[in-house]
């Protein structure tokens, strides 16, 4: 798992409820074998006024200019600010992998889907809940300041503003935040209890038969 | 030891190990794998020289970007058809209790075939890299979505790092009334509770309306729990999930069925079990549903108008309802009956079982797919259903009527392969999202029952299934 301790970036605000997986990465492009190169058509249907296709090239697409991601201001974001349910719909982890393959490294918003949620963590894209007023107000302010920069701390677990004129709190689990600072693998961590699994599995084996 | 309910006992029978902040390593009974969210996960197996843990728990299919039509020429779509061989390769060298590939006769939509097969069963935990995974709550199970790492987590450790839900009981109470479905009652729960509603929930159904639902009605209610956002729904056991199982090809038989049904029993929550939340509805008041926009919590009855953005004062809520409506091409104040569509759409993992296929064809029997209805597609979830329905003569119905009659896979409820609509074209569908571009790329989605769907197709227009005759 990719590290996440400190991160300073370039705000992107996404005035949106209830984005969905579909609109982070579009159906065609899960076709793909991998886990990198959904970058490029992040957004796809929003970006461009064409239907994008997997395995070709943008170059001469026709962009949307009003969709903020073709903002030369927010060229470089790497902090998403979104709005609530962010992330609903289906469970493809290729919308963690297409936003982190952009560049995003962490998400504001102020609730998630549970699945997507979940997937942010296993590819070192923190999402941070903040309250709906703190929201509010960074989305105020990412229209009211150019260039309008966070300084997320991990190990803190905050979000301040550059200048230092405010600071907000975020709450994780214990667990997550652990796993994140030090990089670990979720796999290798859960395999030190493989005693225990095979204890518990052998036990449910001759409770219950049926199951194996 | 104090009353729990079903998700508390599904939730403790599974728990491996608890760490300090309360994260878990839940042991994962099935494992429901499919091409599209599985191919990267063997991949990081492989990299990480690792094996499966248990390849004995795996059951997998191949039905998202599968085709639905020309089946002896195979996959035309070549990146589709690579991922098609991925899993065909992954299966091989890895293992699994059962795999039914492309073209094989029992293969289908993941969650039609898990229950079919009874290899889904009551107090299972039941995982799979695919959101509609909470369809096999209905057999009183847990089971939900994963992401890909998720997936190779299960692989490689039979166990999913996770934290507990908080409870929530939806209750359904009273008759049922005709032309309304198990489909009307799950979007008048999202259309109450909204699609985030549920997210951070475990849902139980409950109540008299939802012990009179069949399985397969239990399977759509529970289906669309991650559309209220809630990662998992269930149904506790009765009668009518221990006679839907009996003699299914991978239940238990003869004395571990007895053990089996005796144990499954008790898979019910608990008198004076707490829920978090509590929420109840009368089936009696259910009329059925239309949606009108780009969520499923954008839903109205048949009965009811386009609303008016300019009649809500929250500005995020008034944006997202314009730019709705922009999108689906609709004005505010439009009776919903008047709404044409261009084609109709029976299928998915939500509404493509037999029972679905039953009542869809009882509404066209006899008559004709009207003139601006471009193409209807009847799409079976499984190649049992399909031999099933071809027994009982419905694929004659909709043949006969103008509607196709196609081979089973997910095909337009996410239109990864060649079923689709182009943009601008409306579709009465019964599958799950509205989202933009779900079913093609500026495509209009508007999600209904299996009756509705049908009778939209032959009148080419919504029309209220009640007074259908």
């Amino acid at each position: 798992m990719e590290k996440f301790i400190v991160h300073n970036g370039l705000v992107l605000p996404l005035d949106r409820a209830n984005v969905d997986t579909d609109a982070i990465i579009p159906k065609q492009f899960l076709k793909s074998i991998k886990r990198s190169g959904f970058g490029p058509n992040l957004f796809d249907a929003w970006r461009y006024l064409d239907e994008g296709q997997p395995n070709k090239s943008n170059e001469g697409r026709p962009v949307n200019p009003d969709f903020v991601l073709n903002k030369p201001l927010y060229r470089g974001a790497t902090v998403l600010l979104a709005r609530e349910n962010f992330g609903c719909g289906s469970s493809r982890e290729h919308a963690p992998w297409a936003l982190h393959d952009y560049g995003f490294r962490a998400i504001i918003a102020p609730s998630y889907a549970d699945i997507f949620f979940n997937n942010c963590y296993q590819n070192g894209l923190l999402p941070i809940v903040l309250k709906a007023s703190e929201v509010d107000q960074l989305f105020h302010d990412a229209a009211a300041f150019p260039g309008f920069r966070l300084l997320i701390d991990l190990g803190e677990q905050s979000v301040a503003y550059a200048d230092g004129s405010r600071r907000y709190r975020f709450e994780l689990d214990a667990f997550r935040k652990y796993c994140l600072l030090n990089g670990l693998d979720d796999i290798g961590l859960s395999l030190r209890h493989a005693d225990k699994i095979k204890a518990f599995e052998e036990r449910r084996r001759a409770e219950q038969p049926w199951l194996f | 030891m104090s009353a729990q309910t079903l998700y508390d006992k599904l939730w403790l029978s599974h728990t491996v190990h608890v760490e300090d902040d309360g994260t878990t390593l839940l042991y994962i009974d099935r494992h429901l794998v499919h091409e599209v969210t599985s191919p990267q996960a063997y991949e990081g197996l492989k990299l990480a020289g690792r094996k499966p843990w248990r390849a004995g728990s795996v059951v997998a299919t191949a039905d998202h970007n599968t085709p639905t039509n020309d089946w002896d020429q195979g996959i035309k779509d070549p990146i589709a058809r690579t991922q098609v061989e991925q899993l065909d390769a992954n299966i091989k060298e890895f293992g699994a209790k059962v795999y039914f590939p492309f073209r094989h006769r029992n293969q289908g939509i993941v969650h039609v075939i898990g229950p079919e097969n009874g290899v889904t069963l009551p107090g299972m935990t039941v995982v799979c890299g695919d959101s509609h995974t909470s369809t096999h709550g209905a057999f009183a199970c847990l089971a939900h979505g994963i992401g890909t790492s998720e997936v190779e987590h299960v692989l490689a450790t039979q166990t999913l790092l996770s934290k507990k839900a908080k409870n929530l009981r939806i209750d359904i109470e009273g008759a049922i009334p005709r032309g309304v479905t198990a489909k009307d009652l799950a979007l008048a729960v999202i259309g109450r509770i909204g699609t985030a509603g549920g997210a951070g929930y475990a849902i139980e159904f409950a109540g008299s309306a939802v012990r009179a639902l069949s399985m397969e009605g239990r399977m759509t209610l529970c289906n669309m729990s991650i559309e209220a956002g809630a990662r998992a729904g269930m149904v506790a056991v009765d009668e009518t999930t221990i006679n839907y199982l009996k003699g299914r090809p991978y239940a238990p038989k003869g004395e571990q069925w007895d053990r089996a049904v005796a144990y499954w029993r008790t898979l019910v929550s608990d008198a004076g079990a707490l829920f978090d939340r509590q929420v109840q509805f009368s089936a009696a008041e259910v009329k059925p549903q239309v949606t009108w926009g780009t969520s499923p919590e954008m839903v109205l009855t048949i009965e009811d108008r386009v609303p008016d953005p300019d009649k809500v004062k929250d500005a995020v809520r008034r944006e997202g309802m314009e730019r709705a409506l922009a999108y689906m091409g609709l004005k505010p104040n439009t009776p919903i009956s008047d709404i044409m569509i261009d084609k109709v759409f029976i299928g998915s993992c939500t509404n493509s079982r037999i029972e679905d296929l039953r009542a869809a064809a009882a509404v066209v029997k006899g008559r004709r797919k009207a003139a601006n209805v471009k193409l209807a597609l009847v799409v079976p979830g499984s190649g049992p259903v399909k031999v099933q329905a071809e027994k009982e003569g419905l694929d004659r119905i909709f043949t006969d009527a103008g509607f196709e009659w196609r081979e089973p896979g997910c095909s337009m409820c996410l239109a990864m392969n060649a079923d689709r609509l182009e943009p601008g074209e409306r579709c009465a569908s019964t599958s799950n999202r509205n989202f933009e571009g779900r079913q093609g790329t500026g495509g209009r989605t508007h999600l209904v029952s299996p009756e509705m769907a049908a009778a939209a197709g032959i009148a080419g227009h919504f029309v209220d299934v009640r007074q259908w005759r």
